[in-house]
C-alpha cells in the first residue's frame, strides 16, 4: 500500500478517484481489520464495526481513528500502511456497508 | 487412503462407512476454510485434499480439536457455532449456536466434555461430547481467551477484561472454580504445556507474561520477563499474536514478544530470559518443532508473506522464505518432518520438508487459514 503514499492529499476531503484499488481495499478490511473485528465485522477481540455500531461517528473522526488508532486499546494505527484518501474510503465503506 | 479415493470414485453415493471401506484417521487433518465456511479433509501421506464438509457457519478464526478416537472434530466458529463433524463419514453430525461470538474451545482429557470461550455473552460453556447438550454455563463477565485442558478434567481460562484466570474442575458433579486474580493487563491468549504443568498467558496491556504452575495449589501468578519492551520503541500490532502448545524448544519456551519485533527465550524450569532473537515482523505464531530443533515464526499484517526459521541452540534466523500472500498458520507433521503451511490469499496449502526446506507439494484450498491434523487428539492443550 506503500506505493499509493502518492495519494496523500491535503485534507480529507479526496474523492472515490484518489483510490487505485477499492477491491483491495475491501479485502484489507474484510480480512485485516477482521483478524480483530471478524470477518463479517460483527466484533472480535475488538468492537462491532458494522455501521449501526458506528453510525454515532461522522466520516472524517472515523477516518482519524483508523489513521491514527486508539492509544490504550488494541485499535492500531494504519497511517504507516495507508493514505488518508484510503483511510476516508474505509470509514465511508465501513459506515455505509458498501463500497463508496 | 488410495482405497478410498477409488471407493468415492466408484460409488459417490455412498460414504466410506457406508459402502464398508476402512478408514484410518491417523494421517488425516482439516483445513479451515474460513470464508466459505468449510473444511477442507486432507491426507498426510497422499499430501492431498481428500473431502469437504461445508456448511459450518463463520469460520473467521475458527479453530477445532477432535475426539479421542481421532473420528470427530468439534469446530469451533467465531460466530457461537459448535459443530461435531464425522471425518469418515465426511458430515456435520451435530450443531449448536452456543453464543454470539466465540473464540476457541478445547476436550476434557477424557474425551467427554467440550468446552468453549466466548466474547459474547463473555464465559465459559461446556457441553457433552456425545450430544452437544450443555452441561455447565460460567459466565466470566468479560472476553475469555486462553481456554485450555487440563489434567484431572480441568479446564483452564482467562480474562481480557478482568485479567483472572479461572480452573474449573468438571471432576465432580458441578464445575468447582479457583479464580486467580492479579494476571495482568489484558491477556490476549494462552498456552498450556503438553504435560499440563505450565499454563502461560500472554499481556497486550503491559509488557510481559504471567505464568501458573498448575501442580501448586492453587497455582500463584508468576511474573515472566516484566517490563521486556522497555527501551524500545513499540510498534503497532496489526494481528494479535497466537499462543499454542508447541513453545518447548529444547528446554526453554520460545514466545511472541508483542509491540516488539522479536521473539523470546526463557528457561522453562527458572522462567527467567535466556535470550531475544530479532525477527522480520510482529511474530503470530512462533512454533517448535516436535523436536524442539527449530523455531517457525509467522508474522502480522503487513509482513505476513514470510516464514522465518530459528535454530534453537543459536537463537540466529537459519532460514527465511516467502511461501506467498497471508501466511496464516503452520502445521508440523507428527514427527516434525513435514510442515503444512495455509497462504490465505494464494489460496493454497504449501508442503515443505522441515529439513531440506524443499516444497513438497500443494493443495488448493479457499482463504485457508488454520491446519489441524488428527494427532492433536493425543495431546493435551492442542
Amino acid at each position: 500500500m506503500r506505493s499509493l503514499a502518492f495519494l496523500l492529499a491535503s485534507t480529507l476531503m479526496v474523492s472515490a478517484s484518489d483510490i487505485a484499488d477499492p477491491d483491495a481495499l475491501e479485502h484489507l478490511v474484510l480480512q485485516d481489520c477482521g483478524s480483530c473485528h471478524g470477518l463479517t465485522l460483527k466484533g472480535g477481540l475488538g468492537p462491532d464495526i458494522r455501521p449501526d455500531a458506528i453510525s454515532h461517528y461522522d466520516p472524517d473522526t472515523l477516518a482519524i481513528v483508523v489513521l491514527d488508532g486508539i492509544p490504550g486499546t488494541a485499535m492500531p494505527p494504519w497511517r504507516p500502511l495507508i493514505s488518508e484518501a484510503e483511510a476516508q474510503w474505509i470509514a465511508d465503506y465501513l459506515l455505509t456497508g458498501t463500497q463508496p | 487412503m488410495k482405497l478410498l479415493i477409488a471407493g468415492l470414485l466408484a460409488s459417490v453415493t455412498l460414504t466410506a462407512a457406508q459402502a464398508g471401506e476402512i478408514v484410518a484417521t491417523g494421517d488425516l487433518g482439516l483445513v479451515v476454510e474460513r470464508a466459505d465456511g468449510a473444511l477442507l479433509l486432507v491426507d498426510r501421506s497422499e499430501r492431498a485434499a481428500i473431502g469437504r464438509i461445508e456448511g459450518l457457519g463463520d469460520l473467521s478464526h475458527a479453530s477445532l480439536v477432535y475426539s479421542p478416537d481421532e473420528r470427530f472434530a468439534y469446530v469451533f466458529g467465531r460466530d457461537g457455532g459448535l459443530s461435531k463433524v464425522d471425518i469418515v463419514e465426511q458430515a456435520v453430525v451435530a450443531r449448536v449456536l452456543q453464543a454470539g461470538n466465540s473464540i476457541g474451545g478445547a476436550i476434557s482429557d477424557d474425551g467427554a466434555l467440550v468446552a468453549v470461550s466466548n466474547y459474547d455473552p463473555g464465559g465459559v460453556r461446556i457441553f457433552d461430547a456425545d450430544t452437544l447438550d450443555m452441561v455447565a454455563d460460567i459466565p466470566t463477565g468479560s472476553k475469555t481467551i486462553g481456554l485450555v485442558d487440563a489434567p484431572g478434567r480441568r479446564f483452564v481460562f482467562t480474562m481480557w477484561d478482568s485479567g483472572e484466570t479461572w480452573i474449573a474442575d468438571m471432576s465432580g458433579d458441578a464445575p468447582e472454580i479457583t479464580k486467580i486474580p492479579d494476571m495482568g493487563a489484558n491477556p490476549y491468549d494462552a498456552l498450556i504445556t503438553s504435560d499440563g504443568r505450565t499454563y502461560i498467558t500472554g499481556l497486550f496491556g503491559e509488557d510481559g507474561m504471567t505464568a501458573l504452575d498448575l501442580w501448586q495449589v492453587p497455582p500463584e501468578p508468576i511474573r515472566v520477563l516484566p517490563g521486556y519492551g522497555r527501551g524500545s520503541e513499540e510498534l503497532p500490532v496489526y494481528k494479535m499474536p497466537h499462543l499454542e502448545g508447541w513453545a518447548l524448544a529444547g528446554g526453554e519456551f520460545v514466545l511472541p514478544a508483542v509491540k516488539h519485533h522479536q521473539v523470546l527465550w526463557v528457561d522453562s524450569t527458572t522462567l527467567q530470559e535466556t535470550g531475544r532473537t530479532a525477527t522480520y515482523g510482529q511474530p503470530v505464531f512462533a512454533m517448535a518443532r516436535p523436536d524442539g530443533r527449530h523455531v517457525w515464526v509467522n508474522f502480522a499484517h503487513p509482513r505476513n508473506d514470510t516464514i522465518q526459521v530459528i535454530d534453537t541452540l543459536t537463537k540466529q534466523v537459519v532460514h527465511e522464505f516467502k511461501p506467498g500472500p497471508a501466511v496464516l498458520h503452520m502445521e508440523f507433521s507428527p514427527r516434525g518432518n513435514e510442515v503444512w503451511v495455509s497462504v490465505r490469499d494464494a489460496g493454497k496449502v504449501m508442503i515443505y520438508d522441515t529439513a531440506t526446506f524443499e516444497k513438497l507439494g500443494e493443495i488448493d484450498a479457499a482463504s485457508p487459514s488454520g491446519i489441524f491434523f488428527t494427532a492433536r487428539a493425543h495431546r493435551t492443550g492442542l
